[in-house]
């Protein structure tokens, strides 16, 4: 039976729990940070010596945690690149900024929660030598701010931060700033100028990566809320010990966010890779099935940027059989398991963790001109292909699921698409065209049918002498 | 500067040898070439070359919009988008081979599509060993028809009531890069027109493709923050913070910058199609500078100057008030005919009797007023017939405010000129003193209006002789018993010398009015009317002379000195 395993969630939303400090080191809160301070040096078999700081960095490695905010990079190889030799100060960025659509679980750890996140937090910037961080907040979550700044008030209070950590000689200072409304902030380099009072324009890479030239062009280290929660964890468990949780290169738990046509949508933790998109989907413990006399047509897999996946679809996967062999082998959707490595063979990927289930009352035109609409309404317009794309599908979207669709609208929206991913600054121009791409490839028909329907609807209106109409007489925007 | 070829004693002296130059070997479509490691940023530090840097040296243009060699990079554009490839690598960190032996290219692929190519921004990508540029392959080409589309869609295609047709480089590069038709059939976004950015500028933001070139000129060479983006996605909107509010004394730099017809010049705007301009190398003489500039002419009317890239002088900018000072050149009341005792009369009469009268006048009866704005060969003549006359020389300091980026305090262009040819700026009082005890009966005046430094009208009705040279009339020229108009930088070739020593010559741009000559031409009539001296007839002969005459300048010759100039000692 697949269940949940809650780790982070471990007190999210149980009864009486509260986000005030007293209440979380009642439940064993700030114990391991105290354990991460307490840390011995060790020894390597070819005779070096890591320190303290060194051996907690080389335990998130170990560990196998992938960064839960849409990439799913390895946390600790990214901890490895953090240029330690400039000498410049080196910064902690939470990114709090959660804008993917459908994805809702780093919010139940910062309104419910928070010290577990500045908990990890302070772990993370002290084995970082980092002495100044700052939690990036969405603008939208006003409360969610006012919670951090209490926590952290609280913490420095008690001597978790400010000079000095607990007689530990290491200093820590944690900000909040909140976002002003826009998606792009959550992208990392975004977020960065955002931070600096500038336009959220994403940075050029090369030369700007973060871990180099980041927040004020010093070595930064960018992570998702989650992500820093998980590095408690691994202090108190051991590295060893939390790798065992979840699948082999999918470590840990993970939050997943599921919403759309389940009878029980909400956030449910999961060992990686240990529950199937089936079971998330129809499992009474989580999605608990469709509602009744509806059957799946599609299931964003990994929030709105992630490529869609069509029911009734099977996909090869790398196995390793018992013999060590890896050999390919059919899963059809509903039997791939939830994590990263699984989504990405399958052409997709766990992205934000949100997944969005759309039942056959659901027309692929009209969901994906919603979407489409978002990410023309949040491309921050810095680079030519995303900046005019984006707008373009949009219009060509919203004129297809309004009736002035054209039988070549499935080809015109796929190029324009193809024209944007890999070719922009950020990973946003995938954002935007990976949802076209993949809703076009697999719902061709259903976009064929309706342009083809549109132009007969237009040509019987207009009479045969007219001949069709053409778009670009049409009048909307 | 290459070692002198004189023997020397001591070795220990000779110029060490450059340290080598370390290259790269890449290949840019097909062709194998050594680059150096590294190359000049915008600022001119060294820093990792880049693609683009890579691909011309072997002669190969990529398409840019955003990027600008003295500009921050932005990487915004995207139109440098080039398909690449590097050496293949093997699990033991070695290159693989191919069976003849040379290194297997990987293909820049995107890691989510392998069979799709990815192309890297030229501008901003390092190039690595081995690596291999293709800037004219199919996928390239790809690329770069896309990004045009894209930009193109929502422009207003208005071509032909725009400033910049024919000299824009989405006209350009749509020609040269582009496809013919386009799919778009949604409606176009509408954006601002005609904004009032600044009081020299006009913004369409319909044109623009928000490269940030103006942005990044504003806030990073001026200093000034002036510019910024409003909005978001395809609605992006360039905007001064508040309108009206771009004004600084450098803001035209950005109309030059702009690669389509988005930023016009006010002064300049619905004049002219470009096409029509004569352009002429010049200098800019509104302060000591001299900033390189081109003169763009049509019928004898100077149209408006431009900037003329020169690293030792300018850099490619100039300041607007330079910029926009040329319109005294063709004003109608300039100074046409020759005056003798305020009658109309003709070179020829006024040069023999000015001549004549000098060659007559007792030593040291005679000043001259030279001016710094007078071209160093004029200079070079009006020392010659001061010696000749133990005349009392000076001349008028013009001292303003200096900036930060290119405008000197010294006001004069040719003050180092005027200083190498012997002339020194002093004020007038001895001059004028002279004239009052009536030892100074004849004074020569070049381009200042005596009368507003200290010798006034009463001082000048003293004078047997007042010979004055000028451009435009004022209270010095209406007292002169001989007038002879002179001719505007633009109107004659010669060399000014800068604050820091360059020497850059200009060339005419437009003829002078009525019978308005060049300084030089009617001086040499006078020096050889005085000493006898004969053989400056033509610009370069006369700066070939001077260059044998006068220290500083030794060793140059007209023909060799290139369009940017040469430094001289000071
Ligand atoms: C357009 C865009 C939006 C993003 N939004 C978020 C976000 O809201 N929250 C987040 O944690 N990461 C977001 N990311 C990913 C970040 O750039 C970055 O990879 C992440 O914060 C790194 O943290 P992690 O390694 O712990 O996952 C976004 C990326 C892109 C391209
Ligand atoms: S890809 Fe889109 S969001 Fe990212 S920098 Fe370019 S325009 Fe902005
Ligand atoms: S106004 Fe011109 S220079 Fe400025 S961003 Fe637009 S196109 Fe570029
Ligand atoms: S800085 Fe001086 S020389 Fe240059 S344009 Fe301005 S006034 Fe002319
Ligand atoms: S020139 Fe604009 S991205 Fe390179």
């Amino acid at each position: 039976m697949p269940e949940q395993f809650k780790l982070i969630l471990k007190h999210v939303d149980a009864p009486g729990y509260t986000p005030d400090i007293e209440c979380y080191m009642r439940h064993g809160g700030y114990e391991a940070l105290k354990l991460a301070l307490a840390t011995a040096p060790r020894d390597l078999p070819d005779g070096k010596k890591l320190t303290p700081k060194e051996v907690v960095r080389e335990d998130v490695k170990a560990s196998g945690l992938r960064g839960r905010g849409g990439a799913g990079f390895s946390a600790g190889l990214k901890w490895s690149f953090v240029d330690r030799r400039s000498g410049k100060p080196i910064y902690l960025i939470c990114n709090a900024d959660e804008s993917e659509p459908g994805t809702f679980k780093d919010r139940q750890i910062i309104h419910k929660d928070p010290h577990q996140l500045i908990e990890g937090m302070i772990i993370s910037c002290w084995a970082n030598d980092v002495k100044l961080a700052y939690i990036y907040i969405r603008g939208e979550m006003p409360r969610g701010a006012k919670l951090l700044e209490q926590a952290l008030a609280e913490a420095r209070e008690k001597g978790f931060l400010g000079k000095d950590i607990l007689g530990s000689g290491n200093d820590l200072e944690i900000y909040v700033h909140r976002g002003a409304g826009a998606y792009i902030c959550g992208e990392e380099t975004g977020l960065i100028e955002s931070l600096e009072g500038k336009r959220a324009y994403p940075r050029i890479k090369p030369p700007y990566f973060p871990a180099v030239l980041g927040l004020y062009m010093c070595p930064t280290i960018v992570n998702n809320v989650e992500t820093l929660c998980h590095v408690k964890h691994i202090v108190t468990m051991g590295a060893a010990n939390y790798a065992k949780l979840g699948t082999p290169n999918n470590t840990g738990t993970r939050i997943v966010s599921l919403s759309g046509d389940v009878q029980r949508p909400g956030y449910y933790e999961i060992e990686v890779g240990k529950v199937t998109i089936g079971e998330l989907i129809n499992d009474p413990d989580f999605g608990g099935g469709l509602r009744p006399g509806r059957s799946l047509k599609a299931v964003i897999p990994g929030g709105s940027s992630s490529k869609v996946l069509k029911a009734g679809e099977v996909f090869k996967l790398n196995r390793k059989g018992a013999d060590g062999q890896m050999t390919k082998v059919d899963v059809p959707l509903l039997d791939l398991p939830y994590d990263f490595d699984s989504l990405q063979q399958a052409g997709t990927m766990s992205g934000s963790s949100a997944i969005i289930v759309l039942d056959d009352s659901r027309s692929m035109v009209d969901t994906l001109a919603n979407l489409s609409e978002f990410y023309a309404h949040e491309s921050c317009g810095q680079c030519t292909p995303c900046r005019e794309g984006a707008l373009w599908l949009a219009k060509g979207l919203h004129r297809l699921s309004h009736g002035e669709g054209r039988k070549e609208d499935a080809a015109y929206l796929s190029h324009i698409a193809q024209n944007i991913q890999g070719r922009t600054i950020c990973a946003f121009g995938e954002a935007a065209s990976w949802p076209v791409l993949s809703f076009v490839k697999k719902f061709r028909d259903e976009f064929e049918a309706k342009g083809a329907a549109d132009e007969e609807a237009r040509a019987k209106a207009t009479g045969p002498a007219h001949g069709t109409r053409t778009a670009a007489s049409s009048n909307q925007h | 500067m290459s070692a002198p070829a004189i023997p020397s004693t001591e070795p220990a002296s000779a110029p060490a040898a450059p340290p080598p130059v370390e290259t790269l070997t890449v290949k840019v479509n097909g062709k194998t070439l050594q680059v150096p490691k590294t190359m000049p940023d915008w600022q001119g530090k060294p820093q990792a070359t880049t693609m683009l840097q890579a691909a011309r040296c072997a002669g190969v243009d990529i398409p840019h919009y955003c990027y600008h060699d003295k500009l921050p990079v932005a990487g915004n554009c995207r139109m440098c988008l080039v398909e690449f490839g590097t050496p293949m690598m093997g699990p033991d960190r070695k290159p693989v081979l191919n069976e003849d032996g040379s290194p297997k290219i990987a293909k820049s692929v995107l890691p989510y599509e392998p069979g799709t190519p990815r192309g890297a921004i030229a501008c901003a990508t390092p190039i690595s060993p081995g690596m291999e540029i293709y800037a004219d392959s199919p996928a390239t080409k790809q690329m770069r028809e896309a990004v045009l589309e894209s930009l193109l869609i929502n422009h207003p295609l208005d071509c032909p009531i725009c400033d910049q047709a024919g000299e824009c480089k989405l006209q350009e590069y749509s020609v040269q890069h582009g496809q013919a038709g386009s799919r778009f059939v949604e409606a176009k976004v509408h954006k601002p027109k005609a904004v009032d950015l600044g009081p020299r500028i006009v913004l369409d933001d319909e044109r623009c493709i928000l490269c940030t070139r103006c942005i990044r000129f504003t806030k990073d060479i001026v200093g000034d923050d002036a510019l910024g983006i409003v909005n978001r996605g395809s609605y992006n909107t360039i905007a001064a913070w508040k309108e009206g509010a771009f004004d600084n004394n450098y803001t035209l730099n950005t109309v030059d910058l702009c690669p389509v017809g988005a930023l016009t010049s006010k002064d300049f705007r619905f004049k002219m199609r470009v096409w029509f301009l004569k352009e002429t190398k010049s200098v800019c003489t509104s302060c000591g500078t001299g900033c390189s500039i081109t003169i763009g002419s049509r019928e004898g009317a100077i149209q408006r100057y431009e900037p003329r890239e020169n690293d030792a002088v300018n850099g490619p900018w100039m300041c607007d008030s330079g910029r926009l000072n040329y319109q005294w050149v063709g004003r109608g009341d300039r100074l046409k005919d020759v005056r003798v005792g305020g009658l109309r009369s003709t070179w020829t009469a006024a040069l023999k009797e000015v001549s004549a009268k000098l060659a007559s006048a007792p030593q040291g009866s005679v000043a001259i007023i030279a001016s710094a704005r007078q071209t160093t060969e004029e200079l070079f003549l009006l020392k010659k017939l001061a010696d000749k006359l133990g005349a009392r020389t000076a001349s008028v300091a013009r001292i303003g405010e200096a900036d930060k980026l290119l405008v000197a305090a010294d006001k004069n262009p040719n003050t180092n000129g005027a200083r190498l040819n012997g002339f020194a700026a002093a004020d007038l009082s001895k001059v004028a003193a002279g004239i009052a005890a009536g030892s100074i009966k004849t004074l020569i005046v070049f381009g200042e209006d005596v009368t507003k430094h200290g010798i006034g009208s009463d001082l000048l009705a003293k004078l047997e002789t007042l010979v004055v040279s000028d451009i435009l009339p004022n209270a010095t020229t209406a007292a002169a018993t001989h007038l002879l108009p002179g001719a505007a930088h633009a109107e004659k070739r010669g060399t000014f010398v800068n604050v820091k020593g360059r020497l850059q010559k200009f060339i005419k741009a437009v003829e002078a009015p009525g019978d308005a000559r060049a300084e030089w031409e009617f001086l040499h009539d006078i020096v050889l009317g005085v000493t006898g001296q004969d053989g400056f007839v033509s610009i370069e002969g006369l700066f070939n002379q001077m260059a044998k005459e006068v220290p500083a300048f030794a060793g140059l010759e007209w023909s060799k000195v290139g369009d940017t100039g040469v430094n001289v000692p000071l």
